[in-house]
C-alpha cells in the first residue's frame, strides 16, 4: 500500500490561488469519496481543505500512477488557474505525506505555531472523506500525534491574538469567568471581537457603552447586555468585573479623577481595564489602584508577541514528538511488507500440520476423543512456537532496509507461492 | 538508621523546589516531576515520623527541632492537599523552600533523630499537634498570600511573560489562602481549647499571650474580609505579616528558655 499527497498551503500559494482550490467540508467530504469510487476498489482518499491549505491524500496497492493521480485531481479543482497553481502545488508521498500530516496535525504548518483548529479540521476531514486501511491508520496516528503536541507541549496554551490574550488575562485574575460582568465602552470591531471572546468562556456582557445609541442597541441585541450612553460610565463600573474599552475619542475616558473613586469603593476587589482604543480611552494612573488592572493595545501585543515567541520555542519539542510518531508509522508500513510471506509461512506450517494428522488418521483414530484432542493440541502448539521467533524476526527485520530481502528469503527457502510438487 | 530517612525527603523536596521554579520559567513537564517530589519526600518523612513516634514513649516532638520537623511535615501535607491539582500545584513554589528551611533547621537541632528517651503525655501531644498544624495552615495560606502578590505584581506591572509562565490565578490564590487561614484558626481555636482544659495552666504565660493574640489577628482579618471588604493585596500582606508574627515570636515564647 502507498501513500500520495498533493496540495497547496500559505508557505507558497497566494490567497487568490488558495481560494480557488478551496472547498467546505461537506463538498471536501463528497469529492474524497467520488475520487475513491472513481479509481474502483482498494483506491482510498480524503480531502482536507482549511483557510491555510487545501490537499489530497490518496492511498492504493496501485504504485504506477497515485503521485499523478493526486496531483491531476489537485489541479482540476483549480479550474483555469491550474496553469498557476501548479508550480507552487507539493507533491509528498509515503513517509514523507505521512510526516506532513502529522506536522499539520500538531499545528505545526500553520501560519501561528500549534494553533487549535487544525486538529479538529484534520479529524472532520478524515471524518467526512474516504479512508480505507493505509488512511485510516495514518489519520488516526495524525490525531494522536496532534494531540500529544497539545498535550506534552505548551505549544497551544498562550494566546495567538489580541482578544485572545485579553481573555486569557481575564481568567488570570477571576480564574473562571461564568458570571463575570463586562462593560464594553464603545462598539469598535475589536471590543466586539474581545467580548465574543469572553463570552465565549463563559463572561455575561452587562452593557454596552457607546455615543451614538443606535450601534450600542445592535451590539447588546448581539451579545447580550442593556444600551446606554457614555455618561452611565461611573455606575456602570461599580459592579463590573471587566471592561473593554474601544472608542474613538480624541481623550481620556475613563480617567482616574472622575472614576478613582468608584475604583476604591470596589476595596481592592479585582477590575479588569482593557483598552484597545488609539488614542487610549484609560487613564494609566488608575492602574496604581488596589485590585485594578490596566492593559492597552501595546501591552497586549507585547503578551501575544511573547506568546508567539513561546509557541516557536514548544514547536521544537512538538517536532521531536511528531517525528517519532512518523518513525512508528514507518515501522507500521514496512511490517506490512512481510506480512503476507508471515501469512503464506502460517498457512503452509497449518496445512502440513492437518495434512499430516490426516495420513496418521487410520491409528490417531482408534485413540479415544480426549487423546485426539490432545494431540491435536501438541502439534498446533508445536507449529506455533517454531514460528513465533521468525515472524517476530521478520517483523523487526522489515523496518530496516532490507527488510523486504529477508521476507523474499523466506519466500525462498519455504517455496511460498510455487505450485506444491506433492 | 532511620534518621538517615531525612536525606530522601530533603533531597526530594529541594527538588520539587527546583522543579517548581523550572516550570515557572516556561517548562510544562516540570510541575509534575515537581509534585511527585513532592510525594516521595512526604513518604520518605512520613516513614520518619513514624519511626521517631514508635521509638518514644510518648510525643516524641516536644523539642524546638522536634516541633520543626513534625511542622515541615505537616506544611507540606496541608500542601498536597491542594496542591495535587494542577491549578494549584505551583503554589509549592513558595511552599517547598519552606519545608526544605524548617526540616534543615530540624536536622540541624537534633530534631530528626530517633531516641529512646521518654516524651511527653498524650494531652501536649494533641494540643501541640493541633496548634502545629493550625501553623502549618498559616504557612499555606501565607505562602499563597505570598504568591498572590507575587502574581498582582506581575499584572500590575503588565509582564509580558505572564500568560507563558502562569501562576495560578489572583482569585484562587486568595480563596487558597482565606481557606488555609479559616482551617488554621480552626486548628488553634482547637488547640488552645485542649490546652486550657487538659494541660497544667499556670496563669497567662507570655506563649499564651501570643498564641491568644495570633488567633485575634487571624480572626479579626477574617472578619474584615467578611464585613469590611479586606481583600486582595491588602488581605495578602496581613496573612504574611501574620505567618511572619508567628515565626517569630512564637519561638521565642515557647523555647527561648
Amino acid at each position: 500500500m502507498r501513500l500520495a499527497l498533493a496540495g497547496v498551503s500559505h508557505h507558497r500559494a497566494p490567497l487568490e490561488l488558495r481560494e480557488r482550490v478551496a472547498v467546505d467540508l461537506e463538498t471536501a467530504g463528497a469529492l474524497a469519496r467520488e475520487l475513491a469510487t472513481r479509481q474502483g476498489d482498494g483506491h482510498e482518499s480524503v480531502v482536507l481543505s482549511t483557510c491555510n491549505r487545501t490537499e489530497l491524500y490518496f492511498a492504493s496497492e496501485d504504485v504506477g500512477h497515485l503521485s499523478e493521480l493526486a496531483d491531476r485531481a489537485l489541479l482540476s479543482l483549480a479550474g483555469p488557474a491550474a496553469d498557476s497553481l501548479a508550480p507552487l502545488a507539493y507533491r509528498l508521498a509515503d513517509e514523507s505525506a505521512a510526516l506532513h500530516l502529522f506536522r499539520v496535525a500538531a499545528g505545526l504548518d500553520s501560519m501561528v505555531p500549534g494553533e487549535g483548529e487544525i486538529l479538529g479540521q484534520v479529524r472532520d476531514a478524515y471524518e467526512a472523506g474516504a479512508p480505507g486501511p493505509l488512511l485510516d491508520r495514518v489519520f488516526r496516528m495524525a490525531l494522536h500525534a496532534g494531540r500529544r503536541a497539545r498535550v506534552e507541549t505548551a505549544i497551544g496554551e498562550s494566546p495567538a491574538s489580541i482578544p485572545a490574550a485579553a481573555a486569557a488575562l481575564a481568567q488570570q485574575v477571576f480564574e473562571r469567568l461564568e458570571g463575570r460582568r463586562v462593560v464594553l465602552v464603545g462598539a469598535g470591531r475589536m471590543s466586539e471581537l474581545t467580548a465574543r471572546n469572553l463570552r465565549s468562556r463563559g463572561a455575561t456582557i452587562t452593557a454596552v457603552l457607546n455615543r451614538t445609541l443606535d450601534r450600542a442597541e445592535s451590539l447588546a441585541t448581539a451579545l447580550g447586555g442593556t444600551a446606554a450612553p457614555l455618561d452611565g460610565l461611573a455606575g456602570a463600573l461599580v459592579d463590573a468585573d471587566i471592561v473593554v474599552s474601544s472608542t474613538s475619542a480624541p481623550s481620556l475616558v475613563l480617567t482616574a479623577d472622575a472614576l478613582g473613586a468608584t475604583v476604591r469603593s470596589r476595596r481592592g476587589r479585582p477590575l479588569l481595564l482593557v483598552d484597545l482604543a488609539v488614542p487610549r480611552d484609560v487613564d494609566p494612573a488608575l492602574a496604581g489602584a488596589d485590585g485594578c488592572f490596566v492593559y492597552d493595545l501595546d501591552d497586549l501585543e507585547a503578551i501575544v508577541s511573547a506568546s508567539l515567541a513561546g509557541r516557536r520555542t514548544e514547536a521544537v519539542e512538538a517536532e521531536r514528538i511528531v517525528t517519532e510518531e512518523a518513525e512508528r508509522f514507518r515501522a507500521w508500513q514496512a511490517s506490512l511488507a512481510v506480512v503476507p510471506a508471515i501469512t503464506s509461512l502460517r498457512a503452509l506450517a497449518e496445512d502440513i500440520r492437518t495434512s499430516e494428522l490426516a495420513r496418521m488418521e487410520a491409528r490417531l483414530g482408534r485413540l479415544p476423543e480426549g487423546d485426539r484432542d490432545v494431540v491435536d493440541t501438541v502439534t498446533a502448539q508445536i507449529v506455533n512456537k517454531l514460528l513465533h521467533l521468525p515472524t517476530v524476526r521478520m517483523k523487526e527485520a522489515a523496518v530496516s532496509p532490507d527488510g523486504v530481502l529477508y521476507a523474499d528469503v523466506v519466500r525462498h527457502l519455504f517455496g511460498l507461492g510455487e505450485e506444491s510438487e506433492t | 538508621m532511620a534518621e538517615l530517612l531525612v536525606w530522601p525527603a530533603l533531597i526530594a523536596y529541594g527538588e520539587a523546589a527546583v522543579a517548581y521554579a523550572g516550570q515557572l520559567r516556561g517548562r510544562g513537564r516540570y510541575g509534575g516531576v515537581g509534585i511527585w517530589g513532592v510525594r516521595i519526600g512526604w513518604l520518605a518523612q512520613t516513614a520518619l515520623l513514624v519511626v521517631q513516634a514508635l521509638s518514644a514513649d510518648g510525643f516524641p516532638w516536644g523539642t524546638w527541632a522536634g516541633a520543626l520537623n513534625l511542622l515541615s511535615w505537616l506544611v507540606v501535607s496541608a500542601y498536597l492537599v491542594w496542591g495535587c491539582s494542577p491549578r494549584y500545584r505551583l503554589v509549592g513554589l513558595a511552599v517547598m523552600p519552606v519545608a526544605v528551611g524548617l526540616l534543615l533547621l530540624a536536622w540541624a537541632g537534633g530534631g530528626t533523630g530517633v531516641d529512646e528517651s521518654p516524651g511527653d503525655g498524650w494531652a501536649l501531644a494533641v494540643h501541640a499537634g493541633l496548634m502545629l498544624s493550625a501553623f502549618a495552615s498559616f504557612t499555606l495560606g501565607a505562602a499563597a498570600a505570598v504568591l498572590y502578590l507575587y502574581e498582582d505584581r506581575r499584572l500590575t506591572r503588565r509582564d509580558t511573560g505572564l500568560l507563558r509562565r502562569r501562576l495560578p490565578s489572583l482569585e484562587g490564590l486568595e480563596r487558597l489562602a482565606v481557606r488555609a487561614t479559616l482551617g488554621g484558626l480552626a486548628l488553634l481555636s482547637a488547640g488552645i481549647v485542649v490546652g486550657l482544659a487538659w494541660l497544667d495552666v499556670d496563669g497567662l504565660d507570655a506563649a499564651m499571650s501570643v498564641t491568644i493574640a495570633i488567633w485575634a489577628f487571624y480572626g479579626l482579618a477574617l472578619v474584615l474580609r467578611r464585613e469590611a471588604g479586606l481583600q486582595g493585596r491588602r488581605l495578602a500582606w496581613a496573612l504574611v505579616a501574620g505567618t511572619a508574627l508567628v515565626a517569630v515570636v512564637l519561638p521565642l515564647t515557647h523555647f527561648a528558655a
